[in-house]
């Protein structure tokens, strides 16, 4: 019987370094390809990951395939569970374990979450948004399924540098918000660039008979933007953290509403 | 109705922006909004200071209301606010739990 060797590989999204460690070279070749441009063998990781590759059937989960993801905190671990995959982490120990089968979906979701636990003590966010950089300052359009995140993501001119077209990654830092770019794709199916740039205004996306932008309230801007982010832990701690995220952010970046129709003159709005 | 306490729940987070208290469940993400009055009330609630005191120094005094309606209003918002979990509310002083 042979014994497999441990592997690994750093995968930087949002300047957080999180090492995965697989003993299966098939899996460790998805990782490297499906995070190309996200790998950063130098970076000092702040998690690590062991993944264990189990048969689809054999995943230590009491979750059904057509149950939703459920995350809780258990005994100071996070338990992350869905159909595909089960996950503990220990964010003491910022190590954390996954049984999965050999496919890129179930550490996607694993990033998503673990990014958005980590983010949430340092007043970042993820965000169901696009994020392009025009100019090199940033703009997000925030959005839910089917509000045109793909859409003006794909009619974006060639002088903008997609970031995402479905999750945008904020980080509050000395001297304002950044976004990052991610690997997370939507419909677009195209990771995004991994660069950062200042965040310059956060659009509500809107599709209409005209493109304009309006003015948002304050306190309709931290509800609608509130609905965005993506954030799976019911712990009320982190639920604060966010809360006061959003609302630090909307006080600090231009939040406006974008109406659009699908056609590239939106653009000549966002400069 | 006998004496009544209120005190802000812990589990929230509260916020006042763009001139609106915005309150947030922690337990479950539910969001609230206040309105004046209502925001009135919940930052005079401190656990020890009667309902109807509330109301006579914060409402009634800054805004030109009857207080027998002002008190009725008020207890009828604070046990909306105790359903929803963001308010205690209680016939005894509601001590500080550290």
């Amino acid at each position: 019987m042979g014994c497999a060797i441990a592997q690994d590989v750093v995968i930087e999204i949002g300047a957080m370094p999180v090492l995965v460690r697989t003993s299966s070279p098939e899996f460790l070749h998805i990782l490297r390809e499906r995070y190309s441009g996200f790998v950063n063998s130098a970076a000092q990781p702040v998690f690590e990951f062991e993944v264990e590759i189990v048969a689809p059937g054999r995943i230590p989960t009491a979750i059904g395939d057509d149950q939703d993801l459920s995350v809780r905190f258990d005994a100071g671990r996070w338990v992350l569970e869905r159909g595909d995959f089960r996950a503990e982490l220990d964010p003491a120990l910022r190590h954390g374990r996954i049984w999965q089968s050999a496919t890129p979906y179930a550490i996607d979701a694993a990033f998503r979450i673990v990014h958005s636990l980590l983010l949430a003590r340092q007043g970042g966010l993820l965000v169901h948004a696009a994020s392009v950089v025009r100019n090199g300052r940033a703009f997000l359009f925030a959005g839910v399924s089917g509000a045109g995140k793909t859409t003006i993501s794909r009619l974006a001119p060639p002088d903008a540098t997609l970031l995402t077209d479905e999750i945008s990654y904020l980080r509050r830092e000395a001297d304002g918000y950044f976004a990052y770019g991610t690997p997370f794709a939507g419909e677009l199916a195209q990771p995004g660039e991994n660069v950062r740039a200042p965040l310059a205004a956060l659009y509500l996306l809107a599709q209409g008979t005209e493109n304009r932008i309006d003015p948002v309230a304050e306190a309709d801007a931290l509800r609608e933007v509130l609905r965005c982010v993506l954030f799976f832990a019911h712990d009320s701690e982190l639920v604060g953290h966010v809360f006061d995220s959003v609302c630090h952010l909307v006080q600090r970046v231009p939040v406006r509403r974008l109406t659009f129709v699908p056609d590239f003159r939106v653009w000549e709005l966002i400069v | 109705m006998s004496t009544v306490y209120i005190a802000r729940v812990k589990e929230v987070a509260a916020r006042s922006i763009g001139g609106e208290m915005m309150i947030m469940s922690a337990r479950d993400s539910t969001l609230f909004s206040l309105n004046e009055t209502a925001t009135a009330i919940w930052q005079a609630a401190d656990g020890v200071t009667p309902l109807a005191e509330i109301v006579q120094r914060s409402l009634c005094a800054q805004f030109e209301v009857d207080p027998a309606a002002a008190l009725r209003d008020a207890e009828e918002l604070v046990e909306g606010l105790a359903k929803h979990g963001i308010l205690k509310v209680s016939d005894l002083p509601i001590e500080e739990t550290p």
